[in-house]
């Protein structure tokens, strides 16, 4: 974040209050204000505001400072070219009435909006299609509000029929009930999932077919919403990093880091050396598990079942170093507030230096397969396109939105854990079709294998942990040998980190794009609110523009390619 | 030595029970249809790849057609948005059907106490065999295969199983 982002939204608002954030700035906006203010902030060409990271709402029932309104709803925007972050904070008097939406600016928004007024019920006006998203159509009041009880379970008797939504895709097609009606061009509704194995999960892809292509397409989620923001708010901040693990599982311990870096960059906890060697390590070794997944999954769906155990039995033979280190294979929970739960076991580096010669084979092995594989090329070049500047106002990032060519990567354009001073490169495609995104994670397994030897090489001695017992657990040795160190103990373990009262957003460059979080502290040791920026929510609400036009069997090879991962879309 | 009918056909006959017989060919040749949903999905896939080779056992012909397949296993959270659906599969199974909860969400809904979590499949459909864990192993799975198996064996072909069940979406 650069200092003059400050100054250059001052001047560009002069009347409206803003202040420095946590690497952002804050401004806060009256309703009547709103649009005209975020469309300033994506239009200016100083300003250019492109992606707008994530909406949430904040509901201020229980909050020990007193707030003019019980609700707010929060727009957090990104420059990405300059790395500026913006996030506009608007109360809400009345969410029945709530406040306009801005789904006509971005449309990110569409889906963003949505899950606020599910969550939330504050009300957007004008939204083409505002309704449940996460929580089934049956489902009566609003779990995240501070009245509504954890455990006021809600029973779902029938799935929803979308009926209306397709039809009302259609129209916006140019395709009334009159086409519908003749019977040279007679319109089939296919539906793929919740429970199909294209999926790779529980999505519902609703599509009208013309023959076999695509004429409109609508997409239902929330099939595995399990109360992940909710479950966070009653527990201390290191109990939530195990519900972390359970957001992107192919890339467990990535979610742990950046929940971790999270918390710890509020807290001013300025972490190891080692530590930050040790994160950039293991971030670099997941991102390489998570493509190798995502890789053999979208091949396996175009019929190369070969290359699925080239990839794949890469990925189970590193489970043998991965549940060496954390003693378990999928969700690790390795990081701690202030550190890591242990150091590297003796003799790492020569298990890790196998396993990365092993995955370079697997995947050369893989490549030498699809590379000039005319089948691969047919099938996937051309495919499913997205231009630049729809992946941006879809809320793209990470290699989906590389492969459209834009070359934001968060370890370049904000770097954390020196990851500046490593020397790799950011992987851009051309086309934004299917074969970019295969490609562009093809070519991130190197480049992070690249990371991980240059750290490995450099990593330094010394503690994993800070020495600092408000936020670290001391040593058993004080727990047991003094009353200080046993105080400590009990606080943290009882009460849990206290961190100071506010709010703050924090990102990292997971596998899949920029894993946000965004919190609301009252000073306590829980999270007043926690909400994710799951990366995949906002690239599965552009997957009707990928693959309307296009055929059915595009559309799952093209689920494959974007890699939605059910955990971390519907939390 | 053989005895009765199999003293007077020799050895080109056997006699057994009918259910030794259709319960042998049964237990081995399991068709899963895996209802994956979450993270125990993963390792279901560790279970089916190479290493762990789920076809030693018989039931490497995973099906996403219930029609064609006879255990069901869920792998992972059931929410409430997600039970009509489980149900349903459930019922166009063909019988006679098995099923087993992977992971503690199947089981129990694990750490999600919460609105949207199914505190269960029990819950939703009958359950035979539960394997704990968060995921478990795939080792796991394949001990859960073997806990069918042996299942299978003590069951008769003329009773139905399940036939007093009721759960909430009933």
């Amino acid at each position: 974040m650069n200092a003059t982002a400050i100054e250059k939204i001052c001047t560009a608002f002069p009347g409206i209050a803003c202040r420095e954030g946590l690497k952002c700035v804050e401004m806060t906006v009256q309703p009547e204000k709103l649009e005209e203010t975020l469309s300033k902030l994506k239009l200016y060409p100083e300003l250019n505001f492109g992606l707008l990271v994530d909406i949430t709402g904040i509901d201020y029932k229980e909050y020990p400072i007193k707030q003019d309104c019980r609700f707010y709803v929060v727009y957090t925007l990104r420059n990405w070219h300059d790395n500026m972050l913006v996030q506009v904070r608007v109360p809400v008097n009345d969410p029945e009435v709530g406040v306009p939406t801005c789904s006509h600016l971005w449309n990110s928004a569409n889906w963003g909006e949505r899950e606020v007024y599910d969550q939330y019920g504050i009300n957007f006006i004008g939204h083409p299609d505002l309704r449940r998203i996460l929580n089934h159509w049956q489902f009566t009041g609003h779990p995240l509000r501070k009245d509504y009880d954890i455990c006021n379970r809600q029973i779902c008797s029938d799935t929803y029929s979308m009926e209306s939504e397709i039809k009302a895709r259609l129209l916006k097609k140019g395709v009334d009930e009159s086409t519908m009606q003749d019977i040279n061009t007679e319109i089939m509704f296919l539906n793929l999932g919740p429970s199909h194995p294209a999926t790779h999960g529980a999505i519902r892809i609703f599509t009208a077919l013309d023959g076999e292509t695509i004429l409109a397409n609508v997409n239902e989620i929330g099939y595995l919403h399990r109360g992940f923001e909710k479950t966070a708010e009653n527990r201390t901040y290191n109990q939530v990093v195990p519900l972390t693990d359970r957001l992107n599982y192919c890339s467990a311990m990535m979610n742990n880091i950046a929940y971790v870096k999270a918390v710890e960059s509020w807290l001013g906890i300025e972490i190891t050396e080692r530590c930050k060697f040790m994160r950039v390590v293991l971030s670099e070794f997941f991102r390489v598990q998570d493509h190798l997944v995502c890789i053999a999954a979208n091949l396996v769906d175009m019929g190369g079942l070969t290359n699925y155990w080239y990839l794949y039995n890469e990925k189970e033979s590193s489970y043998d170093l991965i549940s060496r280190l954390t003693g378990a294979r999928l969700t690790s929970s390795f990081t701690r507030i202030g550190g890591m739960y242990r150091d590297f076991y003796e003799g790492w580096e020569s298990d890790m230096e196998f396993q990365l010669k092993a995955i370079e084979k697997g995947v050369s092995d893989s490549l030498a397969l699809v590379l000039k594989n005319r089948i691969v090329h047919d099938r996937t070049q051309g495919t499913c396109v997205l231009p630049a500047d729809k992946a941006l106002s879809y809320g793209f990032t990470g290699p989906c939105l590389r492969a459209s060519g834009v070359p934001f990567d968060l370890r370049k354009d904000n770097p954390y854990y020196n990851y500046d001073a490593f020397d790799f490169n950011i992987p851009v495609g051309s086309a934004g079709d299917i074969y970019d995104r295969i490609m562009v994670r093809f070519e991130e397994i190197f480049e992070s294998i690249k990371i991980i030897r240059q750290a490995m090489k450099f990593i330094p001695d010394g503690p994993v942990f800070v020495e600092n017992h408000k936020a670290v657990l001391p040593p058993k040795q004080q727990v047991y040998g003094n009353i200080e160190g046993l105080a400590n103990h009990f606080k943290l373990i009882f009460e849990g980190i206290k961190a100071p009262v506010g709010e703050w957003y924090d990102s990292y460059e997971a596998a899949n794009g920029e894993l946000g979080f965004h919190f609301v502290s009252d000073g306590s040791g829980k999270p007043y609110k926690l909400k994710v920026r799951p990366p995949c929510f906002y690239i599965m609400g552009g997957f009707h523009e990928m693959v309307e036009g296009e055929m059915i069997a595009d559309a799952v090879i093209n689920l494959g390619s974007i890699n939605i991962i059910g955990g971390e879309l519907d939390r | 030595m053989a005895l009765g009918l199999e003293a007077a056909l020799g050895e080109s006959v056997i006699t057994t029970k009918l259910d030794e017989v259709v319960n042998w060919g049964r237990q081995y040749s399991l068709w899963p249809m895996v209802f994956g949903t979450a993270c125990c999905a993963i390792e279901f896939m560790s279970a089916a790849a190479s290493q762990h080779d789920i076809s030693r056992f018989g039931a490497e012909v995973v099906r996403f057609s219930p029609r064609q397949a006879d255990l069901m296993l869920v792998c992972g959270t059931v929410s409430y948005k997600q039970a009509p659906i489980l149900k349903r599969i459930y019922d166009q199974m063909p019988e006679p059907k098995w099923v087993v909860a992977m992971g503690a969400c199947a089981s129990s809904g694990g750490i999600y106490d919460n609105y949207s979590t199914v505190q269960g499949i029990h819950n939703i459909i009958p359950v035979d065999v539960y394997i704990s864990g968060c995921p478990p192993r795939p080792e796991a799975v394949l001990d859960a295969l073997i806990k069918i198996q042996e299942l299978i064996q003590t069951e008769s072909v003329l009773v139905d199983r399940h036939k007093e069940y009721k759960g909430i979406l009933d």
